[in-house]
C-alpha cells in the first residue's frame, strides 16, 4: 500500500492532463463547427495516433517486431482481433526464438 | 429499448476488446513492478489516467523520483487526440444528461470511442449502451493491472512469452480498422517516418504528437489536392 509523494504528484499530473484532453473536446464543440475539412482531419486523427505511438516500438526496434507487425496487419484483414492479437504475440515469439 | 438491453448489447460489442485488453493490463502492471512502483501505484494509476498508451510512456520515460512535470506533459502530449475524439463524439451524445456527457467522455479510450462511433452511425447512442461499452472495460483494466503488479515479479520479462507485442498488435488491428483506402495509407506512412525519426532524434514523448501532426497534415494536404483536382 505504500504510495511515493513523488509519484503520486506525477499520476495526478498525468490524470489532470488526460481527463483536460478528454473534456476539452466537448467543451471545444460549442465554439467550433465541424465542416468537410475537419471531417477529413478527425477521421485521420485515429490511425495518425495509434501509428505514432507503436511506430518507434513496432518498426525500429528489431526485425522480429518489424515483420511480426506486418503478419498482424495481414490476419486483421480477415481475422478477429483476439486471434490477430495471438498470431502476432506467437509470431514475435517465434521470430525472436530465430534471432531475428 | 430498456436500459438493461442496450447495456448488454454495448458490453457484447466490447468483449472480444476485453479480453485482448487482459495481457496488455498485466503487461502494464508488471512493466510498472519492474520500474519500482508499488501495486497501489500503478492500479492508481489505471484507474485515475485510465489511458494505456500514455502509461505504457510514462513507464518508458520514468525516472525515481518521478518528475510531475515531464509526465504530466507527456501524457498532455500522448493524449492530445482525445480532444477532436471528444469533438467528434460530444455532437452524439445528444440523449446524455450534461452530467452523463462529462462522466461518459472521462472514460473514453480509442477502443470504446471507436465503437460508440460505430453505434451512432446506426442508431441513437443511449447513455446505457455507452456504459455497457465503458463500465467493464475500465474495471478490467484497473483490476489486470493491479493483477499484472501483483504477478510482476512471477511473470518475469514479458518480453521471454512475447507479452509485450499484445500492446502493439492490438494497436495494429485497431489502425486497420480505421483503413479507409490510399488516403489512409499516406496517414499512416507520415505518421510512422515522422514518430521514428522525432524519438530517434528528440528525447521525451514529442514523438507521438509530431507522428499525430504529420498524419493530420498528410490528411488535410491530400484534402486539398483533391479539392483543387476537383475544382
Amino acid at each position: 500500500m505504500n504510495l511515493d509523494y513523488h509519484t503520486f504528484l506525477a499520476i495526478l499530473a498525468m490524470a489532470v492532463a488526460t481527463a483536460l484532453t478528454r473534456l476539452s473536446g466537448v467543451f471545444l464543440l460549442r465554439y467550433l463547427s465541424i465542416g468537410e475539412e475537419t471531417r477529413e482531419a478527425l477521421d485521420a486523427i485515429p490511425p495518425a495516433v495509434l501509428m505514432a505511438v507503436i511506430a518507434p516500438t513496432a518498426l525500429a526496434t528489431g526485425w522480429a517486431e518489424t515483420i511480426a507487425c506486418g503478419i498482424t496487419g495481414l490476419a486483421a484483414l480477415r481475422l478477429p482481433l483476439l486471434a490477430c492479437v495471438a498470431i502476432g504475440v506467437a509470431s514475435v515469439v517465434a521470430l525472436r526464438a530465430m534471432g531475428l | 429499448m430498456s436500459w438493461k438491453t442496450e447495456f448488454w448489447a454495448g458490453l457484447k460489442t466490447i468483449a472480444p476488446i476485453i479480453v485482448a485488453a487482459m495481457p496488455i493490463g498485466l503487461v502494464f502492471g508488471a512493466v510498472a513492478a519492474s520500474k519500482g512502483l508499488s501495486p497501489f501505484e500503478a492500479t492508481l494509476m489505471s484507474a485515475m489516467v485510465f489511458a494505456g498508451g500514455s502509461q505504457f510512456v510514462a513507464m518508458d520515460i520514468w525516472t525515481h523520483p518521478a518528475s510531475w512535470t515531464a509526465l504530466g506533459f507527456a501524457a498532455l502530449l500522448v493524449n492530445i487526440r482525445h480532444v477532436l475524439m471528444g469533438a467528434s463524439l460530444g455532437r452524439k451524445l445528444q440523449a446524455f444528461s450534461p452530467l452523463q456527457k462529462y462522466l461518459g467522455v472521462l472514460v473514453m479510450a480509442d477502443e470504446n470511442w471507436a465503437m460508440a462511433e460505430a453505434r451512432a452511425q446506426k442508431a441513437t447512442l443511449t447513455p446505457a449502451y455507452y456504459a455497457g461499452l465503458a463500465v467493464l472495460f475500465y474495471c478490467n483494466w484497473v483490476a489486470c493491472s493491479l493483477i499484472g503488479a501483483l504477478l510482476g515479479a512471477f511473470l518475469g520479462d514479458p518480453a521471454t512469452i512475447g507479452l509485450d507485442f499484445a500492446f502493439p498488435a492490438v494497436f495494429i488491428v485497431l489502425v486497420m480498422g480505421f483503413w479507409k483506402g490510399p488516403a489512409t495509407g499516406m496517414v499512416l506512412i507520415a505518421s510512422a517516418a515522422a514518430s521514428i525519426l522525432v524519438h530517434h532524434f528528440v528525447p521525451g514523448a514529442w514523438y507521438i504528437a509530431a507522428g499525430a501532426a504529420a498524419g493530420l497534415a498528410a490528411a488535410l494536404f491530400k484534402g486539398k489536392f483533391r479539392r483543387t483536382a476537383v475544382a
